[in-house]
C-alpha cells in the first residue's frame, strides 16, 4: 500500500470540484479525484494504496461524491489526524475505511503502508515505524466491511 | 446540572428525559431535506434500502445548486430526481430559491429537527431548531426510517456584546469568529450564539451567524428562539433554552464592538484579515447573495450603497436572492431597480455560481467577491481563480470601486 500524503483542512472542492459532480456514477468520479489539486493522482493511484493526511480531512461540503470518488479511484483507507464531520460519516456509510491518528504526518509520500483495522496497528514499511491508533469501534467496521450503509441495511433485512 | 438546547432537542425527539454531550442517540426527525446535487445519490441509496418514504410531507427536495439545467447531464439529474417526487408523493418540491431559505421560510418551526444533505444545514439553526447537514446515505436512511442517529455534541457558547460599528454586518462578525476559532476549532461540537448583539439581531443576521458555523467545523449552530423568531415564522414551535448551569466545553466573549468590516482572504474560510489589509485588490466580479447573505435585509444594503451610481466598468455584479419571497419584497422596495440601474445583474433565486456550476464560472486569475461562505480553490471555476469572502456591504462598495474597499467611505 503505498501513501499518498496530503496535509491540513483537505476540503471536499480539492478533492471533486463541485463542477465535476452532476453525476453519481463511481467509476466517473474515481478519475477526477484531486483533478486540479493532484492531478497526477488519479493516473498513477493503485488499487490498495491509501491516503495520509492531517488534520480536518473532508472539511466543506456534505457531497458524498468526495469519499466516493476517493474509494473508486482505488484507495483502501485514508489515515488523518482528524475528519471533517460529514466526511467521517460519508466515508463510513459508502465504505472507505477511516483511521484517526494523531502521528498520521510522521507518514511520508510513497511509504508502503500496513494497516490492522482490527487493532489500528499501523506499520509504515519504509521507515520501520509502527504508529497505534483507536481502532473504529466494532459496528462501525461492520458497517464499513460491508461496503456501507446500504449493503449493511441489506443484509439486516432491509427492505 | 444543566442541559443546553441541542441536548434539550435532542433529548426531546429520542423520547428520553435527558441526554449529555457524548451520548449516542436515536431521534425523530421532522424534516428530511435534499437539493439537485444530493438528491440522486440518495435516491440511489434509498431504492437499494426502501420502497416507500416514511412520510411524504416531511420530505422536501429543492433544485438550487444547477437550476435550470447547465447542460444534459444536470437536466438527466433533474429527471431522475423528479420521477423520484412522483412516484413517492412528495408534495413539497421547489425550484424557487436555496434550500435553507425555502426550509425557513416555509417549515421549520422552533424545537424540532432538520436534517439536510448540506453541509450549510446548520443556518436553520438560528431559529431555536436542531438542524445539521449529512451525506446523501445518511439522507436516504432518514427517507425510510424518519430517524436519524447522532452522538450528542459538546456545546461551545459565543457569546456576543456590544452594537456593531456602522457599515458593520453580522457576516463580518462571524467570519471574525471563523478567523478565531479556525476551520476545526469547533469540529464535532454545537456552536450556540448568545448575548445582548444576537438577542437585538434580526432573524436574518442570526441566520448568517448559523450558516457559517460548519466553516468552524460545528455539527449545528443554534440560537434561541424568541418573539423575533415568532414573528418570522409566523407559526408556534417548542422552545428550548439552555439552562443557567448548562455544560459548555468552551465559552467566548466577542466584542462586537472592537469588529472592523472582515474578508475571508483564498483559500480557506479561516483565512481572515480586515477588509483594509487587502483594500486595492482588484476585482473582476461581485456576488451577492446564497444561503448566507441572499435575504431582503442584504439586498436592502446592497441596494442603499449602489444606488444612483455605476458599478466599475471591469466587474460583474451578481445579486441573487435566495427565494422567490425575497425576490418579490425587494422588487416591491425598489431595490431591484437601483440595483439593475447600477449594472447589476439579477439572477433567478438558488445558489447562483457559489458551486462553479454556471452563472459566473470564474477564469485563471480572476479575482471574486462574494457573500458566500466558502473560497476553496476551484469552487467557483479555475482552481487558479481567487475568492474573497465579505459582508452584502464590502461586496457592493467593491463593486462601484473595481476593487476591494472599506464599505464605510460608501454608506
Amino acid at each position: 500500500m503505498r501513501a499518498w500524503k496530503f496535509g491540513n483542512d483537505v476540503n471536499t472542492d480539492l478533492i471533486t470540484p463541485g463542477r465535476y459532480t452532476i453525476t453519481t456514477d463511481p467509476e466517473k468520479l474515481g478519475k477526477i479525484a484531486f483533478i486540479e489539486h493532484r492531478p497526477e493522482f488519479a493516473k498513477n493511484v493503485k488499487a490498495g494504496d491509501i491516503i495520509v493526511a492531517g488534520k480536518n480531512f473532508g472539511c466543506g461540503s456534505s457531497r458524498e461524491h468526495s469519499p466516493v470518488a476517493i474509494k473508486a479511484a482505488g484507495i483502501n483507507a485514508v489515515i488523518a489526524k482528524s475528519f471533517a464531520r460529514i466526511f467521517f460519516r460519508n466515508a463510513i456509510n459508502i465504505g472507505l475505511p477511516l483511521i484517526i491518528c494523531e502521528d498520521a504526518e510522521e507518514i511520508d509520500d510513497g511509504d508502503v503502508v500496513e494497516i490492522d483495522f482490527d487493532t489500528g496497528r499501523i506499520h509504515d514499511k519504509t521507515k520501520g515505524v509502527v504508529l497505534n491508533a483507536k481502532p473504529l469501534p466494532k459496528f462501525i467496521q461492520k458497517i464499513v466491511e460491508k461496503g456501507g450503509l446500504v449493503n449493511f441495511l441489506r443484509s439486516e433485512g432491509y427492505p | 446540572m444543566g442541559l443546553t438546547i441541542t441536548e434539550k432537542i435532542l433529548a426531546n425527539a429520542s423520547h428520553k428525559s435527558k441526554v449529555t454531550s457524548g451520548d449516542f442517540t436515536i431521534a425523530d426527525v421532522d424534516i428530511v431535506m435534499a437539493h439537485d446535487s444530493t438528491a440522486p445519490l440518495a435516491i440511489e441509496g434509498f431504492c437499494e434500502i426502501g420502497k416507500k418514504v416514511f412520510d411524504p410531507n416531511k420530505i422536501v427536495i429543492v433544485f438550487d445548486h444547477f437550476f435550470p439545467p447547465p447542460n444534459i447531464d444536470a437536466a438527466r439529474l433533474h429527471q431522475r430526481v423528479r420521477n423520484f417526487i412522483t412516484e413517492q408523493k412528495i408534495p413539497n418540491f421547489f425550484t424557487d430559491g436555496v434550500c435553507h431559505q425555502i426550509l425557513v421560510e416555509k417549515f421549520v418551526s422552533p424545537g424540532t429537527v432538520v436534517v439536510g444533505a448540506d453541509s450549510h444545514t446548520c443556518t436553520e439553526g438560528a431559529l431555536g431548531v436542531f438542524s445539521t447537514g449529512l451525506g446523501s446515505t445518511d439522507i436516504a436512511g432518514a427517507m425510510v426510517t424518519g430517524k436519524c442517529w447522532f452522538r450528542i455534541p459538546e456545546s461551545l457558547r459565543f457569546n456576543l456584546f456590544g452594537s456593531p460599528r456602522k457599515g458593520v454586518c453580522a457576516k463580518d462578525i462571524i467570519l471574525n469568529i471563523i478567523g478565531q476559532v479556525g476551520a476545526d476549532g469547533a469540529l464535532y461540537k454545537a456552536a450556540e450564539f448568545t448575548g445582548d448583539y444576537v438577542k437585538k439581531a434580526s432573524v436574518s443576521s442570526r441566520l448568517t451567524l448559523c450558516n457559517m458555523a460548519v466553516e468552524t467545523g460545528a455539527k449545528n449552530g443554534i440560537i434561541e428562539a424568541d418573539g423575533k423568531t415568532e414573528e418570522f415564522l409566523g407559526r408556534e414551535g417548542k422552545v428550548f433554552k439552555s439552562d443557567n448551569d448548562a455544560v459548555y466545553e468552551e465559552e467566548y466573549e466577542i466584542e462586537v464592538d472592537k469588529i472592523d468590516p472582515q474578508v475571508a482572504c483564498p483559500p480557506t474560510v479561516d483565512n481572515v484579515k480586515s477588509v483594509a489589509s487587502v483594500e486595492g485588490k482588484d476585482v473582476d466580479q461581485a456576488y451577492i447573495g446564497t444561503c448566507t447573505n441572499g435575504r431582503l435585509e442584504d439586498i436592502e444594503m446592497a441596494a442603499r450603497i449602489l444606488k444612483g451610481k455605476k458599478i466599475a466598468d471591469n466587474v460583474r455584479l451578481l445579486v441573487i436572492p435566495a427565494s422567490t419571497r425575497v425576490y418579490l419584497d425587494a422588487f416591491g422596495k425598489g431595490y431591484i431597480q437601483k440595483i439593475v440601474e447600477s449594472g447589476g445583474i439579477i439572477c433567478n433565486p438558488g445558489c447562483g455560481p457559489c458551486v462553479g456550476r454556471h452563472e459566473g464560472v470564474l477564469a485563471e486569475g480572476e479575482v471574486c467577491i462574494s457573500t458566500q461562505n466558502r473560497n476553496f480553490s476551484g469552487r467557483m471555476g479555475s482552481p487558479k481563480a481567487e475568492i474573497y469572502l465579505a459582508s452584502p456591504a464590502t461586496v457592493a462598495a467593491s463593486a462601484l470601486a473595481g476593487k476591494i474597499v472599506d464599505p464605510r467611505e460608501y454608506l
